[in-house]
């Protein structure tokens, strides 16, 4: 008789009850694309037919009491943001992830990995709140008007770097001992020991971790909202204002009607299924890496 | 002199990252410090919040994050025993509850906004309130809470599952009884992450519980979360901004206290289960 064997009244009440609270889970995901669709539904169906669809990627702009829902220029925003702050974040969470796992004596390791875990924790309105009232006013000394693509890269990476710092140091810990052991034995010097044997053994784990600060990035509101500037137009140059998806979904939520509302829901659609298309991917790199770690 | 040319390299990349966390935190705490008063917790905030307190929000926030967890802890905990505890090792309907928490869990906040906007507000006619905003606070923190009770769970050493057993205990009664005592400070933990998150979030905050910063009556009365003060400050007030930090570290206290809790409790737990077993 296994541990998990069920043999009396009880203990089938309590199952029952606990497999409908399972459920419960399961409805409250349907519940939430159900209601997505639902709420978007006039704009995606009206854009079949009337031709909003072209619209929705290629078309003049964002003029929603107009009825233009160009989102083009939110899309290729939320991108580049994104893009940059990866591009920022990772070498540099990389670089602590190396000195957390080779380079700290214990106690010094011990008080930057808490100072990582503060970093984390920090709501993203006080991010936000720091980069509005100092980084945006240091860009706008040197070229205005400060609030730009280039504020909202330097906040967003620092919020996404604790985790790829964190999810690293711990893919770097979980190296085999006999990998960074051979390489000493054969008198690498330290660089190479991290760049050519240990960075490439834990592949895997840095790559789902980028994946996941990459969906975190993608998904942020509040801070990108406060220091990007928010004018709708393709992202040109490092300075320049632009509008995320996310911030235009915060923005104009407020006194949305109809068509417009639609539109919004339409694209909380589309960023929630890009952010499951990286956390899936992240999966797979993880599930990847441990199967060559069993066979390997 | 590579090898020291890039043990530089690391140590600048490290110094940066503690030089703008020192940066951030610093300004916070000295900005804040300077608008900070012990009056500042209890008044009501005046002049659109630059001047007066913050009482009244402090007010809203509790009550949210009460709804939050008065709903999630139960949900969650049930969930986690499920997970942990009955479902068989490879059912698919126990994979497919994983894999769903998996994916809320991956939900920006903003669309959880939209969703309890659609859904709380108006679908279920509760409109702009503390209700609807706790009640989906309630949906983004259950995936994080399940996950780390399930795993404390799971971490219970099958013996103590034994000897339940052979002392005749029912299932029901060993959960109880021995394995949720076993895996209180995971539960704990979970709880106060949880806290952590709902006290964090803005974004889906905003067209929920609203803006209304006065001091709420019922729970079906719009009010304005902590955070929510903050960027409303920062935004949309000028001269706002003393507030704003003020506002900002009775927030990161409150988190940075929550979180080293949490911290504590999960090490305290796994040293004594070294001892232990």
């Amino acid at each position: 008789m296994g541990i998990k064997s069920i043999n009396n009244r009880a203990d089938r009440r309590l199952n029952s009850v606990l497999v409908m609270l399972s459920g419960g889970t399961a409805l409250l995901l349907m519940l939430i694309v159900l209601f997505l669709l639902n709420e978007s539904w006039p704009f995606l169906a009206n854009g079949w037919g009337g031709g909003l669809w072209p619209n929705f990627f290629h078309s003049q702009g964002w003029y929603p009491l107009e009825g233009q829902f160009g989102m083009r220029p939110m899309i290729l925003a939320s991108l580049a943001v994104t893009l940059g702050a990866i591009v920022v974040a990772l070498p540099v969470g990389l670089a602590c992830a190396i000195f957390l796992e080779f380079y700290a004596r214990a106690s010094v390791a011990q008080g930057f990995r808490l100072l990582i875990h503060l970093l984390a924790g920090m709501p993203s309105v006080v991010f936000g709140l720091w980069g509005l009232t100092r980084l945006v006013p240091l860009i706008a000394g040197w070229q205005p008007p400060g609030a730009s693509l280039l504020a909202a890269i330097l906040v967003l990476s620092l919020m996404i770097l604790p985790t790829i710092a964190l999810t690293s140091a711990s893919a770097l810990s979980s190296v085999p001992r006999e990998l960074i052991a051979g390489s000493m034995a054969l008198g690498m010097r330290r660089k190479t020991q991290i760049l050519n044997i240990v960075l490439p053994a834990a592949r895997p784990g840095i790559t789902s971790g980028a994946l996941l600060a990459t969906a975190r990035a993608l998904g942020e509101t509040m801070a990108v909202l406060m220091v990007a500037g928010n004018v709708v137009q393709n992202p040109s140059g490092l300075f320049e204002p632009v509008r995320v998806l996310t911030a235009n979904i915060a923005l104009e939520m407020a006194y949305a009607m109809d068509n417009h509302r639609a539109s919004l829901f339409a694209s909380g659609l589309l960023l929630t299924l890009l952010v499951w298309l990286l956390s899936w991917f992240a999966h797979r790199v993880t599930r990847a890496g441990l199967e060559v770690h069993k066979h390997g | 002199m590579a090898d020291r040319l890039f043990s530089w390299l690391v140590f600048g990349c490290s110094l940066l990252v503690v030089l703008c966390m020192v940066w951030v935190l610093g300004d916070v705490v000295i900005e804040g410090l300077a608008h900070f008063s012990w009056q500042f917790l209890f008044t009501v905030p005046e002049d659109a919040g630059r001047a007066g307190g913050i009482g009244p929000i402090l007010v809203s926030t509790v009550w949210i994050l009460v709804i939050a967890l008065a709903v999630a802890l139960p949900l969650g905990l049930g969930v986690a025993i499920w997970l942990s505890e009955f479902s068989p090792g490879n059912s698919r309907f126990g994979n497919t509850t994983g894999i769903t928490l998996d994916i809320l869990a991956g939900i920006p906040s903003i669309v959880y906004g939209l969703f309890g906007n659609a859904f709380f507000s108006i679908y279920l006619g509760l409109g702009f309130s503390l209700m609807s905003g706790g009640l989906t606070l309630a949906c983004m923190i259950l995936p994080v809470f399940v996950r780390t009770c399930e795993t404390g769970l799971r971490a219970v050493n099958d013996d103590w599952r034994r000897g339940a057993l052979a002392l005749g205990l029912t299932r029901s009664a060993a959960i109880w009884h021995i394995l949720l005592p076993a895996a209180r400070p995971a539960i704990i933990a979970g709880l106060i992450l949880g806290i952590g998150r709902a006290t964090a979030e803005t974004a889906a905050l905003l067209f929920t519980s609203g803006y209304v910063d006065r001091m709420p009556e019922s729970l079906l009365d719009s009010g304005r979360a902590l955070a929510v003060h903050i960027y409303d400050l920062s935004m949309n007030v000028t001269g706002g901004d003393g507030a704003a930090y003020a506002s900002a570290l009775v927030l990161i206290t409150l988190i940075i206290t929550l979180n080293t809790f949490a911290q504590s409790f999960v090490n305290s737990w796994f040293r004594r289960r070294l001892v232990v077993s």
